[in-house]
C-alpha cells in the first residue's frame, strides 16, 4: 500500500516497497505558472536532503527542486522532456518528477501528511 | 499589511478581484498573471487584445516657449521637428552617453509635450528634468493618472466598441482625446495597440466597458515581458543601464542623423566618440537549441571556450515556441547565425545569434 507524504517545500513523495515516488504540488504549478522546461537528473545519482534534484523552468524563472530525502535517483520522469507541461497539468500524477530509492527511510517521519500539509499552505 | 514604500496600483482592487498574483517590480506591488497563467495571456495578446495595467509607468507634461529647447538638451533628438501628435522614442543619457533611461515624447501643441517614462527611472528622471529645466523657460508636470495599455490585433476594436474611436491615430502618434486623457497608438509587445493614460474614475469605467468584450482580457507583468522579448525591445536596467550606450544597444536608429552629427544633448560627444572607434560590444538577440532558458545574467563563450559575452534578457518565447534571449557579444563575433555557448548552472548550452525580433512587428503604420 503505497503512502503519500508532503515537504513544507511543497513537494509530494507516493513510497512503495522503499521507492519514492517524488513531485511537486498543485499548490506549488500554481505558484510557478507554466513551465516550459525541466532539468532532471540521471539515473544512479546520490542525493542527501536538500539537494538539488530537479529544476523546473517557468516563462520567468527557474526554480530548485529539492531531494526531501536521502536516497538514490531510479528513474526521471523522460516524458516532460517533450511535454514540461505535464507537470501543470497534472502535478501529483503524470506529472511526477523523479522516483528515487529511499537510504533511510526512518526520514519519512519528518515529513508531512495531507492533512499537515494542507494546513501549512493555509 | 505593508509596513514598506511598496507602491500600490489605482486599480488594485480590481487586479484582485481579477484573481492577479502580485510580485514586486520597480518598487510597486504589479500582478504578474491572472488566473488564465502566463501562456494563454501572452497568447492572447497575439491574437485578439491585451489589458495591461501600467500604471507603474510616469506620465510628464513639459509645457512653455523653451519646451522643445530642454528637450533637445536633455534627449538625443530635435523635438522642435516633431510634428504635432508625433511620438518619439528616445533617450536620456549621462555625461558617458550611458543610457540613463528610454522614453517616448509626443508633440501635443506648438510648446506642449508628453513624456512616458520607465517606473523604475520616474523619480530620478524627475530629478533631472527640472534640474535641467532650471535653465529653460518650461514647466515640468508629473501627471496623476491610470495608465492603460491594450495591445493585440482586435484593441482597435474593442476600444471602438467601448466608444472609443482611433481611427486617423496610427503607430507612433499620440492625441489626447478627452480633458486629462491621452492615447497613443504605441506599446511595449510588437503588436498594434494603445496606451491611455485617464482618471482614476473614468479608467475604472473604461476598464469594466473594454472586459465586457470576449476579445480583451488582463494580461500580467510576466507576459507583458516575453511579448516585449520576442519583439526585440529593451527592458531599462536589464539590456540597457547606465553603461551602455545607444551605439552598442544598436539603438542608433531612434537618434537623427542630423543630431548625431551636431546635436547638443547631454553624453553627445562621448557617444560621437563611441560611433567614431565602434563600440566593443553589440546587442544581439540569441536563439537557444533546445527547450531550456537562457536566463539574464548567463555568460556566453566561443567555440573555443573564449568568454564572448553575456545574456541580458532570456525566457521562454510562447509564439516563437523556443527559447528567446538577448545580450552582448563582443562586436566581431555580433553576426547573424554565429554560434556560441551560454553557461546555464554548468551546462554548456548552444545558443545561435538570431535576427530581431522573433516574433515580426505589427504596427499600424497608416
Amino acid at each position: 500500500m503505497a503512502q503519500t507524504y508532503f515537504t513544507e517545500d511543497h513537494e509530494w513523495l507516493r513510497v512503495e516497497g522503499g521507492i519514492a515516488t517524488v513531485g511537486i504540488t498543485d499548490y506549488a504549478q500554481q505558484q510557478l505558472g507554466d513551465l516550459v522546461f525541466v532539468e532532471l537528473p540521471e539515473p544512479g545519482k546520490k542525493l542527501a536532503k536538500g539537494d538539488t534534484a530537479v529544476v523546473v523552468e517557468s516563462v520567468k524563472a527557474a526554480s530548485d527542486v529539492y531531494a526531501p530525502v536521502d536516497g538514490e535517483i531510479t528513474e526521471a520522469n523522460t516524458s516532460l522532456s517533450s511535454d514540461p507541461s505535464l507537470v501543470n497539468s497534472a502535478a501529483t500524477g503524470d506529472g511526477w518528477l523523479w522516483k528515487m530509492k529511499l537510504a533511510n527511510e526512518s526520514q519519512l517521519d519528518g515529513l508531512l501528511d495531507e492533512a499537515a500539509y494542507k494546513a501549512h499552505i493555509g | 499589511m505593508t509596513g514598506d514604500d511598496t507602491k500600490h496600483l489605482p486599480l488594485e482592487d480590481l487586479h484582485m478581484a481579477a484573481g492577479a498574483r502580485f510580485g514586486a517590480f520597480a518598487g510597486w506591488s504589479m500582478p504578474l498573471t491572472y488566473p488564465a497563467g502566463v501562456m494563454k495571456e501572452h497568447l492572447h495578446s497575439r491574437e485578439h487584445a491585451g489589458l495591461f495595467d501600467i500604471s507603474h509607468m510616469k506620465l510628464f507634461e513639459i509645457s512653455g516657449p523653451g519646451a522643445a529647447a530642454l528637450l533637445n538638451r536633455a534627449c538625443t533628438f530635435d523635438a522642435g521637428a516633431l510634428e504635432i501628435s508625433q511620438s518619439k522614442y528616445t533617450f536620456f543619457l549621462n555625461e558617458a552617453a550611458g543610457i540613463l533611461d528610454d522614453l517616448i515624447v509626443t508633440r501635443l501643441g506648438a510648446e506642449r509635450f508628453m513624456m512616458v517614462a520607465n517606473a523604475g527611472n520616474a523619480a530620478a528622471d524627475e530629478k533631472h528634468l527640472r534640474a535641467l529645466a532650471g535653465d529653460f523657460d518650461v514647466k515640468v508636470d508629473a501627471l496623476d493618472r491610470v495608465f492603460l495599455a491594450i495591445q493585440g490585433p482586435e484593441a482597435w476594436a474593442a476600444l471602438s466598441r467601448a466608444g472609443i474611436e482611433t481611427g486617423s491615430l496610427v503607430f507612433m502618434h499620440g492625441i489626447e482625446p478627452r480633458e486629462k486623457w491621452f492615447m497613443s497608438r504605441s506599446g511595449y509587445t510588437g503588436e498594434d495597440g494603445f496606451e491611455i493614460g485617464l482618471p482614476e474614475a473614468e479608467a475604472r469605467n473604461l476598464v469594466i466597458r473594454l472586459l465586457e468584450d470576449e476579445r480583451v482580457m488582463w494580461i500580467g507583468l510576466a507576459a507583458r515581458d516575453s511579448l516585449r522579448l520576442e519583439a526585440g525591445l529593451c527592458l531599462h536596467g536589464l539590456d540597457i543601464t547606465p553603461e551602455i550606450d545607444p551605439a552598442s544597444a544598436g539603438l542608433m536608429w531612434a537618434i537623427p542623423k542630423e543630431i548625431r552629427a551636431s546635436g547638443a544633448f547631454i553624453g553627445a560627444d562621448a557617444l560621437r566618440a563611441i560611433v567614431e572607434r565602434g563600440p566593443a560590444q553589440k546587442r544581439v538577440g540569441l536563439k537557444p537549441e533546445g527547450r531550456q532558458p537562457v536566463r539574464a545574467g548567463a555568460a556566453l563563450f566561443d567555440a573555443d571556450g573564449n568568454p564572448a559575452g553575456h545574456v541580458t534578457s532570456g525566457g521562454f518565447g510562447p509564439s516563437a515556441g523556443h527559447p528567446v534571449a538577448m545580450g552582448y557579444v563582443q562586436t566581431p563575433l555580433a553576426k547573424s547565425g554565429a554560434k556560441l555557448f551560454a553557461d546555464v548552472r554548468g551546462t554548456k548550452i548552444p545558443v545561435d545569434i538570431h535576427p530581431l525580433p522573433f516574433t515580426p512587428h505589427r504596427y499600424r503604420k497608416g
